[in-house]
């Protein structure tokens, strides 16, 4: 071997080696800024929660949840009626939207015509569409119509937008069950409707089900369908052909006022809210991984 | 099938529903509806050109503060996470997507509006000696807290989304590359993200779609001013919420049927952010979007 040669494989070691560092350095930098956008992300959601915690604990009480609200400076105000409210104007939008749903998500789950595919699209644009838009269409069908205010026409709104959530998730639940599953159930002899109904439907459940408790926390949680629909109310309301409360108008009417008593209200109904909200919601996602786990 | 067919009608009648009630106000003052600076319903004038301009700066403020923070997010869970925190990670990301948008605006209101009024408002108009984004009265409430939140509220659908898109980049061509003695990082640079490039793109289109159809956060933050904010600190509003905010009080025909040909305007909008972005979405093979549910 020559001297040359000797010299160029050092070189080559060298610059692998600086090569070698650098990479590692960027690679480190990345990793870190990646970490740090992931510490942001908690912080935020820590703080929201703890904050929530924080201002609306000292709201709670039996009362709390037991009395109608009451003005400004008179104490003992509570959230009952938007308690009722918001499981009347909910329970409402999940008997429409979620057979319907089932109904239509079942139907794409079988099909891949240019129909399935146009009325796919149309959905997952549907979920995006503005949740006030809605609230401003079942206005217009409803409100307008009518002549006053509804329950059912915030109903209505809310229906709209679980639709698509509970389609989508209801066809994507049912397209993970393997194809050969289907498939030996037609080869023992069953027929089509049996099939669906006594294999299909049975193994896709825990995933419909993670969509319905999606579908119902998002909805629970939306105040704007609800401005202009079910509107608020101070009374205990229980027909949906009235004004009605529901617990997030509670924390907007609430915390937009200067008086600290009717803010702290909009706190306690706040942190009620997202413990309804993200109990059911992680209720659902833990619920199906039980279920997996059990028939897997 | 029939299920499907009245799917399909119901979304034909929230269009036209919708059209039907606005046409008073698009046919009276057509195209000048959009480009109207002047929006005043004592004087009978409907021009929708603030908020037009409200929600595409409000809009601009959380997509830049959420577009990084949020692929940071996603690169963490798809390349650096150890895989034992993976699940709880991607659950508490989602959460945050979970929680009302009331408590957002909420929370922005009593809690960060003080500090953006005492602290952040301050240091930046320090920081940029006069900058016109960064310039006049500082009162917390307004464009600048609206973007804020609402960049904590686009986060989770942008890190979620782009996660989804990165890990559905097939495995074997991240190991080919860790197997060629790239670093992880590079692995993740050269080969994963152009890879995914198209579906990130679709993330960050859905998290446009998201931040401007966001009504009653920015309502409680942005502080309600019909006219073109100039500056970041001043109130403003975005076209759904002079919606959530006038709609109630709108008496007068033409208002009502303006306030609705705005909701068409924001309807079309999103329609189109969110037909894009799903198409890029899909074109990467993503298969069903997460289950995050805006």
């Amino acid at each position: 071997m020559t001297a040359a040669g000797v010299t160029h494989r050092a070189e080559i070691h060298a610059a692998a080696a600086s090569s070698l560092r650098g990479r590692q350095v960027s690679g480190a930098v990345a990793t870190t800024l990646c970490a740090l956008s992931m510490v942001g992300a908690l912080a935020t959601l820590i703080a929201v929660i703890a904050y929530t915690v924080f201002r609306g604990i000292g709201a709670w009480s039996i009362g709390f949840f037991t009395h109608l609200p009451t003005p400004a400076g008179i104490v003992g105000g509570g959230i009952s009626n938007a308690l009722v409210g918001s499981l009347i104007i909910d329970g409402l939008a999940i008997l429409m939207a979620v057979p319907f749903g089932i109904a239509a998500g079942l139907f794409l789950a079988e099909q891949d015509g240019r129909f399935a595919q146009t009325v796919r699209f149309t959905a997952d644009v549907l979920a995006g569409v503005p949740s006030i838009v809605l609230g401003l269409f079942a206005y217009a069908i409803l409100v307008v119509t009518l002549g006053h205010f509804s329950a059912f026409a915030g109903s209505v709104a809310l229906a709209v937008l679980m639709l698509p959530i509970v389609m989508r998730t209801t066809e994507g639940a049912v397209r993970s069950v393997p194809r050969d599953i289907w498939e030996s159930g037609l080869a023992l002899g069953l027929q089509r409707s049996r099939v669906s109904l006594r294999i299909i439907l049975p193994s896709a459940l825990p995933g419909m089900a993670t969509g319905i408790l999606l579908a119902i926390s998002r909805a629970a949680g939306e105040t704007a369908p609800l401005l202009f629909t079910a509107i608020g109310s101070q009374y205990f309301a229980v027909s949906p052909a009235q004004p009605m409360s529901a617990l997030p108008l509670v924390v907007y009417l609430d915390g937009i006022q200067a008086y600290p008593d009717i803010q702290q209200i909009a706190w306690g109904t706040a942190l009620a809210l997202i413990v309804i909200v993200l109990g059911v919601n992680l209720g659902g996602r833990l619920f199906v991984r039980r279920m997996r786990r059990t028939s897997a | 099938m029939l299920v499907a067919l009245l799917f399909g009608v119901l979304v034909l009648a929230i269009l036209v529903v919708l059209v039907i009630q606005a046409s008073q106000a698009f046919g009276h003052f057509g195209l000048g509806f959009l480009v109207g600076t002047e929006w005043n319903p004592l004087r009978l004038e409907y021009g929708a050109l603030p908020f037009i301009i409200g929600t595409l700066i409000t809009t601009a403020v959380a997509l830049a503060l959420a577009v990084p923070i949020g692929l940071g997010v996603a690169s963490f869970l798809a390349f650096f996470a150890p895989a034992w925190a993976r699940g709880t990670l991607s659950v508490l990301v989602e959460s945050l997507a979970a929680i009302p948008s009331v408590v957002f605006g909420l929370w922005g209101l009593l809690a960060v509006a003080p500090w953006v009024r005492t602290v952040l408002e301050p240091q930046l108009q320090q920081v940029t000696h006069g900058f016109f984004l960064f310039s006049g009265p500082v009162l917390g409430i307004g464009v600048l807290l609206a973007g804020l939140i609402l960049a904590a509220m686009v986060l989770p659908t942008i890190a979620a989304v782009s996660r989804d898109v990165l890990m559905a980049v097939p495995k074997e061509q991240r190991e080919a590359a860790l197997a060629l003695g790239a670093t992880r990082w590079q692995a993740a640079r050269r080969v994963v993200i152009p890879g995914a490039r198209v579906g990130i793109l679709g993330a960050v289109t859905l998290g446009i779609g998201r931040a401007m159809g966001e009504t009653i956060a920015v309502t409680m933050l942005i502080g309600n001013s019909l006219s073109i904010p100039n500056s970041l600190f001043q109130p403003g509003n975005t076209i759904a919420s002079v919606i959530a905010n006038q709609f109630t009080e709108a008496t007068e025909k033409y208002h009502l049927s303006a306030l609705i040909a705005l909701a068409v305007v924001l309807l079309v909008v999103t329609a189109l952010v969110n037909g894009g972005a799903r198409i890029l979405v899909a074109r990467l093979g993503a298969g069903q979007p997460s289950l995050v549910t805006r």
